[in-house]
């Protein structure tokens, strides 16, 4: 009886309008937050995806050993995590090097069809081997890292910021400001473009096209490992999130189209901000399917994405 | 026409075991390579006649199996159950295939790899318990029936998608394949062929699904939406010979038995193994084991 009436209060509380938009506000703060990383973990795969022509959909598996190598930093060395991404990012740079010259660079020798199905399967087989071997590496444990300053909260009026998450999201935006400064202002960053826009024309021009693929994978791979870090610091890993956070990444690079590392991370930011609404008016077991619906849409509405030009 | 008759051979010699033997073990392992066989024929028809990538088979093969379990364990004839499945399955497979076919590019592997994905958190999420048959039926549960309905199962996969391939619409499937625009200028349609492999394909999943249900007592509903069960219809189909009626099968009996073997030693490492395996047959050998041999055959043949 009690129960009941508990139930039944926390119903009315919950509809009372005042508590409602309380209710939503908060989950909508968390949801920019989160989204921030959607919009990282997406700017990585959008730059590969962009350069290379290639999909790569165990882009999440990277982001989890980003993820692992920021954990046992910590938890071996007690090294902090965020001054640890500056470790973990070179290191998955040279790990995306390596992916690159085994594996990647056979695939861009095909047309351009050719390509994406072919990095769709490989990409696919690697999620599996790495899914694999992280379980026998480190356990399927879920783990996280977890500082002094782990659980400080900004009071903001009756709100709630986990301070971590903040820091995690102003760090995602600073690391996409800096890729924008280096793609439009350095030389390479313009062979990265030109290849982008036309490989042909960019080999003709004297671009090393393959150093520029090499390159481009590389960067994809270090945002990866960084934005892994990330998770690793404001929310928590495990072996088998890789696929999940591949999905977000997918969803929110067909979401927002190919083309700017900006609009990758409004559409990460777009993407928790849906998750938040569907959280609250669907309730947490449907969060995932809006996902599946804004993809759907925006295949029907507008298939090059909110910010992508039409081809 | 040798391979069909290989065919039937092998069916019939399927058809026979029962005879010789009751050893559940045996049976057991019969069903797991006609279950692998449907699942790899079934994703060869999308990913290698009509040459699109479905990353996401999984979705098909649980949703056969979420169907299946709540209507028959709920007291529903297991072949109106089995119906369901196969109905529902392609009811979801439009629903990713009728958008993602009209644009090209990688929109049909997001849209499938989402849909299994997405399926799997919130089939996880809302029945978070094992399931598991009913008592009287376990009771009564009884291999031999498992047995001949997957066979039945794998064998229908294998004549549905031999009998489409050389067939107008199957001509014109492949035809898509091979380059859409010629396809159309000559009055093809390339939305409509794709659409009817994958609504074929997926029906034949969701069936494998349903026959999973019936046939194993225990599972979590998430299980069935795994992507192992993706991974395992692609690397089936790549190892054996993708766009081949034979490859698949070669290729389910080749991995369900070289898995069994493994397992004794090495469980842990198997998706290790095979995961590489995998990208190495894509990489440097696409055509598979049917391609290695008829290699092999040409290079012999030139030096008698």
């Amino acid at each position: 009886m009690i129960f009941v009436s508990f139930v039944v209060n926390h119903y009315f509380a919950l509809f009372a309008a005042k508590q409602f938009s309380m209710i939503l506000t908060q989950q909508l703060i968390l949801g920019l937050l989160v989204g921030g990383l959607y919009g990282l973990a997406a700017a990585g795969l959008s730059l590969t995806f962009g350069v290379l022509r290639v999909l790569n959909v165990a882009h999440g598996e990277l982001l989890m050993l980003g993820g692992y190598g920021t954990f046992w930093l910590f938890a071996i060395w007690r090294i902090d995590p965020f001054a640890s991404l500056l470790a973990v990012g070179p290191a998955m740079f040279v790990l995306g090097m390596l992916l690159y010259v085994a594996l990647f660079q056979f695939v861009v020798k095909a047309h351009e069809e050719a390509r994406i199905k072919n990095s769709l399967l490989i990409g696919f087989g690697l999620t599996l081997v790495l899914h694999a071997l992280a379980i026998q590496l480190w356990t399927a444990d879920e783990r996280s890292v977890t500082t002094a300053y782990s659980g400080a909260v900004m009071r903001v009026g009756l709100f709630a910021i986990p301070l971590l998450r903040l820091s995690s999201l102003l760090f995602a935006f600073a690391i996409l400001a800096a890729l924008h400064l280096f793609l439009s202002r350095t030389r390479w960053g313009r062979a990265i473009r030109a290849t982008a826009e036309d490989w042909e024309a960019a080999a003709l021009m004297g671009i090393p096209v393959g150093r520029t693929y090499l390159l481009a994978f590389a960067l994809g791979t270090a945002l990866a490992g960084i934005a892994g870090g990330l998770v690793s610091i404001s929310y928590s890993i495990s072996p088998s999130i890789g696929m999940e956070w591949t999905l977000k990444a997918l969803i929110v690079v067909v979401l927002a189209g190919l083309g700017s590392l900006f609009g990758s991370f409004a559409g990460g930011i777009l993407l928790g901000l849906a998750e938040a609404m569907s959280v609250v008016f669907l309730g947490g077991p449907y969060r995932e399917v809006v996902g599946l619906m804004l993809f759907l849409i925006v295949l029907v509405v507008r298939p090059q994405g909110l910010f992508g030009a039409r081809q | 026409m040798r391979l069909a008759g290989a065919g039937i051979l092998l069916a019939a010699a399927f058809a026979a075991v029962p005879l010789f033997t009751a050893r559940n073990d045996l049976l057991n392992l019969g069903v797991q390579i006609f279950l692998a066989i449907a699942l790899a024929q079934s994703w060869n028809l999308v990913g290698g006649y009509a040459g699109q990538i479905n990353l996401g088979h999984a979705a098909f093969f649980g949703l056969g199996a979420l169907v299946t379990r709540m209507l028959w364990v709920g007291g529903v004839p297991l072949s109106i159950s089995l119906a369901a499945s196969a109905l529902i399955a392609t009811a979801f497979g439009c629903l990713i295939g009728l958008p993602a076919f009209r644009l090209r590019g990688a929109y049909f592997a997001i849209g499938t790899l989402g849909l299994a994905e997405i399926l799997r958190i919130t089939v996880g999420n809302l029945l978070p318990e094992i399931s598991t048959i009913r008592a009287a039926e376990l009771a009564s549960y009884n291999m031999l029936s498992r047995y001949y309905l997957t066979l039945g199962l794998a064998i229908l996969c294998v004549a549905v998608v031999a009998s489409l391939v050389p067939s107008r619409l199957g001509l014109g499937i492949r035809a898509v394949r091979e380059d859409e625009a010629a396809a159309e200028a000559s009055g093809v349609s390339a939305v409509g062929h794709k659409l009817l492999a994958l609504a074929v394909s997926t029906a034949l999943a969701g069936l494998a699904g349903g026959a999973f249900a019936y046939y194993h007592v225990s599972y979590y509903p998430q299980h069935t939406f795994s992507p192992v069960w993706t991974f395992d219809a692609v690397l089936m189909s790549f190892v054996g010979g993708v766009g081949t009626i034979h490859g698949p099968v070669l290729g389910a009996l080749f991995y369900v038995i070289l898995k069994e073997v493994l397992a004794l030693r090495w469980v842990e490492f198997h998706l290790i193994i095979f995961g590489i395996l995998f990208i190495l047959v894509v990489l440097f050998l696409p055509g598979g084991l049917v391609e290695a041999w008829s290699r092999l055959r040409r290079s012999v043949s030139r030096q008698a």
